[in-house]
């Protein structure tokens, strides 16, 4: 099995993504709104990782 | 509003026959019960993210949660990461037959590799969930 060696940003990254796509799938009932649900989660998850990126950043001085 | 959210309270659980053999092959394969019902494009989605999570976290080495007892906390996260774990279906199985038994080590990778693969089962029971309301005639 190879193996990978991502960063914090890179897995949250993947992780989103993945995230994303089954809750926009799974969520709506027309494939507009699953999208639209997909796009808005995703979007969701990177202002979370860069909101508490920057909280942490600024929290440790 | 509140009527309708008590009608859909009060629907009779539909026959066992008409979503059981849905959510078990979303079980057992992710996005199998969406294939199954002839959703072919959201069943694909589902397969390539639950199996694409499950994998990266199979790269990152993360760790497969065993049952412990123990304390509270200690029993909540272990069985609860194993169900995780085991909700991936065929993922879990072939990664256990194959002998796929990584310790937890420290570091920030295993870590979320760990997450990964418990994140991966915890998605294919949304998608089980997804199958059994397509089933039961409640979604399209």
């Amino acid at each position: 099995m190879p193996k990978m060696n991502l960063s914090h940003f890179e897995a949250a990254f993947l992780f989103s993504l993945f995230a994303s796509v089954v809750m926009g799938v799974v969520t709506k009932r027309t494939d507009r709104d699953r999208l639209h649900y997909g796009v808005y989660t995703f979007g969701c998850f990177l202002l979370a990782l860069f909101g508490l990126g920057w909280l942490m950043y600024f929290g440790h001085g | 509003m509140v009527k309708e959210k008590e009608l859909q309270q009060k629907q009779p659980m539909p026959p066992m026959g008409a979503w059981l053999p849905a959510v078990a092959l979303g079980w057992l394969i992710p996005g199998g019960g969406h294939f199954l019902l002839k959703r072919n494009g959201r069943g694909a989605l589902l397969l390539a993210s639950v199996t694409g999570m499950f994998l990266c976290g199979l790269m990152m080495q993360g760790a497969m949660f065993q049952p412990q007892s123990g304390d509270l906390l200690t029993t909540l996260i272990n069985t609860g990461g194993f169900i995780g774990d085991v909700c991936s279906g065929i993922l879990y199985l072939l990664s256990v037959c194959f002998g796929y038994n990584q310790v937890d080590i420290a570091g920030h990778v295993h870590d979320y590799g760990t997450k990964f693969l418990v994140t991966a089962g915890l998605l294919n029971i949304l998608a089980m969930v997804d199958a059994y309301e397509i089933a039961a005639g409640r979604k399209e």
